[in-house]
């Protein structure tokens, strides 16, 4: 089991996730991740989906995994990398449904996405996190490793895998419908 | 005739870029702490802190606040007894960022074209407004403009029928919008007036003013206020998680326009809200 509920409320999430541990997060709970995950955003989901739709190998098995939506900063000697929060997920929308069926079991990103992510999340059993736009040094204090290990000539948008160590996010889109942006946002609507 | 040398427009422009990504001004750490006495959110309240410490750390560990270090605005009023000596303005400009952005660990986030978008690989070119006024001094105000957030400033053409009140829905609309998507809590830079680049201009130049800093035109200041309110009671909230504090701030600058038209522009910004000027 990949998904533990830890005393103090936070959920422990380790990859790769199956199906029965996707199912066990629910929208608005707090989660720290830990493992190994993948940045990739527009350029490098612009190459990956060429592939997938010819049914070729991609560089990276995303079976399991979690695909985070970031282009980091520079890291400074001694930093496993820079500055590493999220970028707005809905671009990378038109991508996301194929790579659900392909095994992807999460991304992480900030921001409202499409219907078609949303259904493929129920349908295929994947998750939608969300960490904290802006928050890019403290977030790279999660960030244990990283490497490149595709496209390196896109420079900040490569393909980077990365271990992280209770990386925290909060769970935005579930596998059940649930989505924390419009249950939040309700509760705090003042007319 | 003063004269001002290129290599002190380059080192400036260099400090700026560095400053401005690392240090997040004191008018933010204030609007942090004036929101965490009124946000009843608790997940709200713990992105406040969150963004509080991340400003510290990116501070003390000179790195970036935010990956995104922005494209590079730079605003220059350049007095008109200035003469500027070894080389031209606009490479200057351009040679500090380049210089910053790779000194100061900064991403380059900036295509050479919109088509192909190969990345130019250090953050050059900014873009640059030259104002020319009077005297002898040469400002250099510079922004490090996020794109999650620019990419979701809208412009709008409203008939003078429309009036304020059209003014008024319009720049709401743009807040429930931008959404999650633009990392909210927002400042907003509102353009009124001019022609369709004048207003896009001035919704640009709003946001320098001091955040929390009244409207010197006391109408507009009243109007900041109610449309600040009014963002506030959507209920967006901090990440848009749901919470009080959608923006700290809608900041606008007004300018003449012609009998036909109600010209609208307004720039989101996010809570890196990061920018720097120095005079030469």
């Amino acid at each position: 089991m990949s998904v533990t509920s830890a005393a103090d409320g936070i959920k422990d999430v380790k990859t790769p996730l199956s199906d029965a541990d996707v199912a066990l997060l629910k929208a608005g709970d707090r989660v720290r991740i830990s493992g190994v995950i993948y940045t990739a955003r527009d350029a490098a989901h612009a190459r990956l989906f060429p592939l997938l739709e010819k049914g070729e190998q991609l560089p990276v098995d995303v079976k399991g995994t979690i695909i985070y939506y970031t282009g980091p900063t520079p890291p400074r000697e001694g930093d496993a990398i820079g500055s590493v929060g999220p970028t707005t997920a809905s671009r990378m929308d038109k991508f996301t449904p194929a790579l659900l069926e392909a095994g992807l079991k999460g991304t992480i990103g900030k921001g409202y996405r499409g219907q078609p992510v949303k259904d493929a999340l129920r349908q295929y059993k994947g998750v939608y996190f969300g960490s904290i736009g802006g928050a890019g040094a403290v977030l790279s204090e999660f960030v244990k490793k990283a490497e490149v290990v595709a496209y390196e000539d896109l420079g900040t948008e490569a393909i980077r895998r990365l271990e992280v160590e209770g990386f925290p996010a909060i769970v935005l889109y579930d596998c059940h419908g649930g989505d924390l942006y419009q249950d939040g946002q309700k509760q705090y609507a003042r007319g | 005739m003063r004269e001002v040398h290129v290599s002190a427009i380059t080192d400036t422009i260099k400090k700026l870029c560095m400053e401005a990504n690392w240090n997040l001004g004191s008018e933010m750490l204030r609007a942090f702490d004036k929101a965490l006495t009124t946000e009843r959110s608790p997940a709200g309240k713990q992105v406040l802190q969150i963004l509080k410490q991340n400003a510290e750390m990116a501070r003390t560990k000179k790195i970036a606040y935010c990956q995104d270090t922005g494209f590079t605005i730079c605003f220059v009023e350049l007095g008109q007894d200035v003469h500027i000596a070894g080389g031209g303005l606009t490479d200057a400009i351009n040679e500090g960022v380049r210089q910053g952005y790779k000194e100061g660990y900064l991403r380059a986030s900036i295509v050479k074209s919109p088509f192909d978008r190969v990345n130019t690989g250090d953050n050059t070119p900014a873009v640059i407004h030259v104002d020319v006024v009077r005297g002898s001094e040469l400002k250099l105000m510079i922004m490090a403009k996020g794109g999650g957030c620019e990419n979701r400033s809208k412009y709008t053409m409203l008939t003078p029928a429309a009036g304020i009140e059209g003014v008024k829905d319009f720049v709401i609309e743009c807040v429930k919008m931008a959404g999650p998507d633009a990392c909210p809590p927002l400042i907003l830079g509102v353009g009124v007036g001019g022609t369709f680049e004048k207003a896009a201009l001035l919704s640009k130049k709003a946001l320098f003013r001091e955040i929390g800093s009244p409207n010197p035109d006391p109408t507009l200041d009243a109007l900041e206020k109610e449309l600040l309110d009014r963002a506030n009671r959507l209920g967006i909230g901090p990440q848009g998680y749901g919470g009080d504090t959608t923006s700290f701030g809608i900041q606008i600058l007004a300018y003449p326009c012609h009998i036909t038209s109600l010209p609208v522009a307004v720039t989101i910004e996010c809570h890196a809200h990061r920018h720097k000027e120095a005079t030469l």
